[in-house]
């Protein structure tokens, strides 16, 4: 049984698509992460496993039962919204009541209800205030809050941190971390906050242009995106894409960039098929931070690149080279000394690379 | 030297520049109560007036203070003379403009804060047409459309009465008051009603639970505007009532203008701020909202 399942879900406003066949899958007590850049259809699909929105086509399944044409408040939901969307003409108490309410729960349960999630959450000494008197972490945590009472199977958050200041994200992030670790609930989360996807989710969804381009661990989006959006949305500063070719000679596969002769070789990259791989257009991609200054493993593979800007920004350093005309970035500890307008010797760390088809842009 | 060169030209600057402060500033003042004369100027006028016997606006002129608080041409202008058939007071009509502008006000605004939360809130299918037609409605010259309203309203069978007002200016006011909530609703999240619906309430909970309470600045707009607008109308009242059933403005209409004797000016004057004193009393109760209210919208969750 499947906690949440979405099928073949397409939503259109108007002519535009938003969301092309969606298929999702989160097994109960995941925290499932949906990410993508604004625009990808993230809250809207969000929205409509709420039940906020309509579908123009497919089905969403909460443990198995059909909701696509159910009430949010029937669904078993609960959502914090980026907003807070605390009601402001009623006090902590009555926002986090407000859904047992409605629901006719009995006095004694509400009481119980409130007592142990305020006390959870620390916000029961705040009952009596208005939303306005509380600072931004209590109206979070407050929201949280009201989600909480209601004890639903499956959490929705929608960017419930972008409100917030640098330091209290942080803060915020590491307490819906844990209280999802003592909890174990069910969680979709949608973000536009990488770092906040990679530290929060068990599974991330990325997402563009209304299609799903990858749903896997945060590690295997990181080692293993499967496009070159993936690739390119992950990790600050982006990965390195090299435009070249693959080359075959007994056996052997070997990568040359575009404009230059020097072949780097790639044997040791799991290739998903390992035919017709002679004479590919692929990007290589490589990580700034799996490029070295220094060999440190027998598979570093030494080039030798001109060094061209220099960012410093504190406790490291991110280095542009140029590499037959194009650019690649490093990223150093800032201790290291590197001279611009300089041939430097570095170590591409060949056990972490990815190549991408050139045309289709998909991970081979 | 050249430090004390400075210094003593500073000095000069600072010197200046303090007089030129204290010359702006008078003169700031000069025109504030030139202009705020100006405008008080007629209510002085009407009050003095209103408080002379007939004597004694003859004799004096137009500025000159009354001999005494004499009240008389108030309880004239408010409850006659006290004989019969032709002698024209405020009283009757004055509750005939209450009985009108309260329902009026209070349909029109609940109306509008109606239309407005549904054109925010409950988005549908054509619904800026919706809000676009309603807008005519405020751009429409009312003389336009007294033969058509005349007509229904005998239709209706409310011609001449304080129920067909009331109706005309809950009409008439519904573009207005839509305009004042929708510009209100639309800086109201619309999170808020998402998290109430999940919460389980509905259409009415969600507008009167969470909406209505965060409205008091544009309902406090609203009501002033509207009870001005209606209790100040001339036009519908003259159009659509006449004898008993006419609003005050009308009614001061006919006692200014029909007296067949002598002009009794300090009655009329009387009249006039009776009259006109439900709105000042309104603004004053509410005006400081009514500023707050027009430039504020953005509720802080």
């Amino acid at each position: 049984m499947k906690t949440l399942k979405i099928e073949d879900l397409s939503k259109n406003f108007g002519s535009t698509e938003v969301l092309k066949k969606i298929n999702l899958e989160i097994d109960e007590g995941n925290f499932l992460v949906l990410l993508g850049p604004s625009g990808c259809g993230k809250s809207t699909l969000l929205n409509i496993i709420a039940g906020l929105e309509t579908i123009n086509e497919g089905n969403v399944f909460i443990d198995d039962y059909n909701v696509s044409k159910v009430e949010p408040k029937d669904r078993n939901i609960a959502m914090v919204f980026q907003s807070y969307a605390l009601y402001p003409s009623m006090n902590v108490r009555e926002n986090m009541i407000f859904g047992l309410k409605q629901a006719k729960t009995s006095k004694e349960k509400i009481e119980q209800q409130l007592e142990k999630v305020s006390k959870f959450l620390q916000v029961d000494q705040l009952l009596e205030r208005k939303p306005s008197q509380l600072s931004g972490g209590q109206r979070q945590r407050v929201a949280i809050g009201r989600a909480l009472v209601r004890e639903p199977r499956i959490f929705l958050f929608d960017e419930p941190l972008s409100n917030l200041d640098a330091k209290l994200r942080v803060e915020m992030r590491r307490e819906i971390k844990k209280l999802h670790q003592q909890l174990k609930t069910t969680v979709v989360y949608v973000t536009h906050d990488q770092t906040e996807a990679m530290s929060l989710g068990t599974r991330i969804a990325i997402m563009n242009h209304g299609v799903i381009q990858q749903n896997d661990t945060p590690e295997n989006i990181y080692n293993k995106p499967s496009n070159t959006f993936v690739a390119d949305f992950i990790g600050s500063p982006s990965m390195n894409l090299i435009k070249g070719s693959l080359k075959e000679s007994s056996g052997e596969i070997s990568f040359t960039a575009s404009g230059s002769n020097f072949e780097i070789p790639v044997k040791g990259y799991e290739f998903k098929d390992k035919s017709n791989l002679n004479n590919k257009e692929v990007f290589f991609g490589i990580r700034p931070e799996h490029i070295y200054f220094k060999k440190s493993n027998e598979s570093d593979f030494e080039v030798t690149l001109r060094a061209d800007l220099s960012e410093y920004i504190g406790h490291e350093q991110i280095m542009t080279f140029d590499y037959a005309n194009q650019e690649v970035l490093a990223k150093f500890p800032s201790t290291i000394k590197i001279e611009l307008a300089k041939e430097t010797k570095l170590y591409f760390d060949l056990t972490q690379i990815s190549l991408f088809d050139a045309q289709t842009e998909e991970r081979i | 030297m050249q430090d004390n060169l400075k210094s003593s030209s500073y000095q000069q600057l600072e010197q200046k520049s303090k007089y030129t402060n204290m010359f702006l500033r008078w003169f700031l003042y000069f025109v504030l109560i030139l202009f705020a004369s100006y405008f008080i100027f007629p209510l002085y006028v009407m009050v003095v007036t209103s408080l002379k016997t007939m004597e004694e606006i003859r004799q004096g002129t137009l500025l000159s203070w009354p001999s005494g608080l004499n009240f008389e041409s108030w309880a004239v202008a408010w409850g006659g003379r006290g004989y019969g058939a032709g002698d024209t007071f405020l009283k009757p009509y004055f509750w005939n403009s209450i009985k009108m502008v309260v329902p009026a006000v209070f349909f029109s605004t609940f109306i509008g804060a109606m239309t407005g939360y549904v054109l925010t809130k409950w988005r549908f299918k054509g619904d800026s047409w919706v809000f676009l037609f309603l807008l005519f409605g405020c751009f429409i010259p009312f003389q336009a459309i007294l033969l058509p309203m005349a007509r229904t309203l005998g239709a209706l069978g409310i011609s001449n009465s304080i129920v067909g007002l009331v109706l005309v200016h809950t009409v008439y006011g519904i573009p207005f008051t839509t305009l004042f909530f929708r510009n209100y609703y639309v800086s109201v999240p619309t999170e808020l009603v998402k998290a109430a619906r999940i919460d389980g309430a509905g259409f009415f909970k969600i507008f009167f639970k969470i909406l209505l309470p965060i409205s008091a600045p544009i309902i406090v707009v609203t009501v002033i505007w509207q009870f001005t607008q209606i209790w100040n109308d001339f036009l519908f009242g003259s159009t659509f009532s006449f004898g008993e059933a006419a609003p005050i403005q009308v009614a001061l209409n006919n006692m200014v203008l029909s007296s067949t004797s002598v002009k009794e000016y300090n009655v009329d004057m009387a009249s006039a701020i009776i009259a006109g004193v439900p709105t000042l009393i309104v603004y004053v109760l509410a005006g400081k909202y009514f500023i707050r209210g027009l430039t504020s919208g953005a509720v802080k969750g």
